[in-house]
């Protein structure tokens, strides 16, 4: 009896499961398997598939469009990850005290988190333009400029332009990140630490730094693996210009796919970035925890 | 300490100056909105479309979270630590290297195109973070009060509707902000999986609108478009922050 009873509860735990089993084997599991399969074909967009592998495979390298883009996601990931880091812990540390309007300020950085990516980047778009946007009046009224400048005109530009926007949207949440990881220093080891005479610069060397490292790492690694697949910014923002120079690798499987009518490249694209990516999470975690 | 207040508010007003220009710049010239109202298929159909989609991501992923969660926190059945990793591994597959398979996947399951495969799509990117959340919510909840209720006669569902699912009401907001505001705001996964321009959600149709018109852009309508997707989210943001933030500390979060 007891044991039918156990049985019994044992299959409504599968009953109340059964929703998210369904979505993770026919929305996750089954197009991981699925983009492998398609990598193995020759597929179009419209038509009929084949099997042709390993051409999708074999002809990557031979696309110059991809390889310039993983040079260029490696640059902009690693231009990213530094500012974005050193602006955020910046803020964290600013905001990190209960004090009187500090509230204030923490809502006011993360804000920009809250506006969709896509509409930041719009936002942006237009206040970089020089007839209508106000960045260039400005900087022409306090004298640093006499000339328009091409924001996102010329390849250098281009990029320092996006990652301004990114740094923008994104500081906010990584000061988030930082500050749960600064709340969890217990005060009485700031305090010793002063009471030993040390300084401010000792104190945030030696134990500040130390002591977030964990959350660094947590913030380091979301910043990376967000930068590795940039798309939105390039896509909205400078649309790849100018001359394809701020081309992302995922912007290279989405034009393979819609552009140029080939899902099985695309599919084996997304395979070698699937497994380039969770081969560097698996890197950074061990190194980094 | 005036030193620092100086540097803070010179910052403050660095990160909220692109928000007010925005403001200001589509509100200047108020028939930027009536323009907007008036692009492509009309600002009202996009508006609907990514109500529906944020509504119906918001549904599906309380519900699927709430039952998955308590199942988690309260049931032991077969396969129960396999199905929870599979879970925590969409948040280690980079979101861009499914949505091509998930783009074909839909068309075979007769949902191409529809704003309930998005929302699916949208629900499943959400499950890791909220699964999480919910089983953790229900796991703090007394086993004694369920049984109390089970008592007097309730089945279990009855106990999670009457008594868990009250308990965890906190935890049920955080995931409903984090999917309201991942699924109103996400640009790729509408680029793809939608083609017909009527059922285009906001980000799509007003990126559209830039990239249709290029060189004879109206950016006072653009900064309209920026607004009509940004000031729900920031309203939102500002009543609800303790729940975002109490859910980021949670430490499951997805960049």
């Amino acid at each position: 009896m007891r044991l039918t009873a156990a049985r019994a509860r044992r299959a409504m735990g599968w009953v109340y499961a059964a929703p998210t089993a369904l979505i993770v084997g026919v929305l996750f599991l089954a197009p991981l398997v699925l983009v492998v399969w398609m990598s193995l074909h020759r597929w179009p967009l419209l038509g009929k598939a084949a099997f042709n592998a390993p051409a999708n495979y074999l002809k990557i390298p031979d696309n110059p469009l991809f390889l310039d883009s993983v040079v260029f996601t490696l640059k902009y990931t690693m231009i990213t990850t530094v500012l974005l880091s050193a602006v955020a812990l910046g803020l964290a540390l600013l905001v990190q005290e209960r004090r009187p309007g500090v509230a204030f300020f923490r809502t006011a950085f993360f804000l920009p988190g809250a506006v969709g990516f896509a509409a930041a980047a719009l936002l942006f778009y237009g206040m970089l333009n020089n007839d209508f946007g106000p960045i260039d009046p400005l900087l022409r009224a306090v004298g640093l400029i006499d000339e328009p400048v091409k924001w996102i005109g010329t390849p250098d530009m281009a990029l320092f332009s996006t990652i301004a926007l990114v740094v923008w949207r994104f500081a906010g949440f990584n000061m988030l990140i930082l500050l749960t990881g600064l709340q969890a220093i217990q005060v009485e080891v700031y305090e010793a630490a002063r009471s030993d005479g040390a300084g401010r610069w000792q104190i945030f060397t030696r134990i500040t730094l130390p002591l977030l490292r964990p959350t660094l790492a947590l913030m380091l690694i979301l910043s990376v693996t967000g930068s590795l697949l940039a798309f939105d910014q390039f896509f909205i923002f400078t649309n790849g210009g100018p001359d394809n120079s701020t081309v992302s690798m995922v912007m290279v499987v989405y034009r393979e796919a819609f552009f140029r009518f080939d899902l099985g490249g695309a599919a084996a694209l997304s395979v070698v970035l699937l497994v380039a990516l969770v081969g560097v999470n698996a890197l950074m975690m061990r190194r980094l925890r | 300490m005036m030193r620092r207040y100086t540097t803070l508010s010179a910052l403050a007003v660095l990160f909220l100056f692109p928000l007010v220009w925005s403001g200001w710049a589509s509100f200047e010239d108020p028939s930027n909105y009536l323009e907007m109202a008036r692009f492509g298929e009309g600002v009202g159909t996009y508006a609907t479309n990514s109500v529906l989609v944020s509504a119906m991501t918001v549904a599906g992923t309380l519900v699927v979270s709430a039952l998955g969660g308590y199942a988690f926190a309260r049931f032991d059945f077969p396969g129960r630590n396999l199905l929870f990793l599979a879970t925590l591994a969409i948040l280690m597959v980079p979101y861009a290297t499914i949505l091509i398979p998930l783009y074909v996947l839909l068309g075979y399951l007769g949902l191409q195109n529809s704003l309930a495969g998005l929302s699916l799509v949208f629900v499943m990117f959400q499950l890791p973070f909220a699964l999480f959340m919910m089983r953790n919510a229900f796991e703090a909840v007394p086993r004694e009060l369920e049984e109390a209720a089970m008592v007097d006669g309730c089945g279990t569902f009855l106990a999670f509707l009457r008594v868990l699912l009250p308990a965890v009401r906190p935890a049920l907001v955080t995931v409903g902000l984090f999917a309201f505001l991942a699924s109103w705001n996400d640009f790729f996964a509408p680029l793809i999986l939608l083609n017909d321009g009527a059922s285009f959600t906001l980000p799509v149709a007003v990126v559209s609108m830039t990239q249709q018109t290029f060189g004879a852009i109206d950016y006072g309508m653009l900064q309209a478009g920026v607004m009509v997707m940004a000031l729900p989210c920031l309203i939102l943001f500002v009543v609800l922050q303790r729940h975002y933030v109490r859910g980021f500390m949670s430490g499951a979060l997805r960049g």
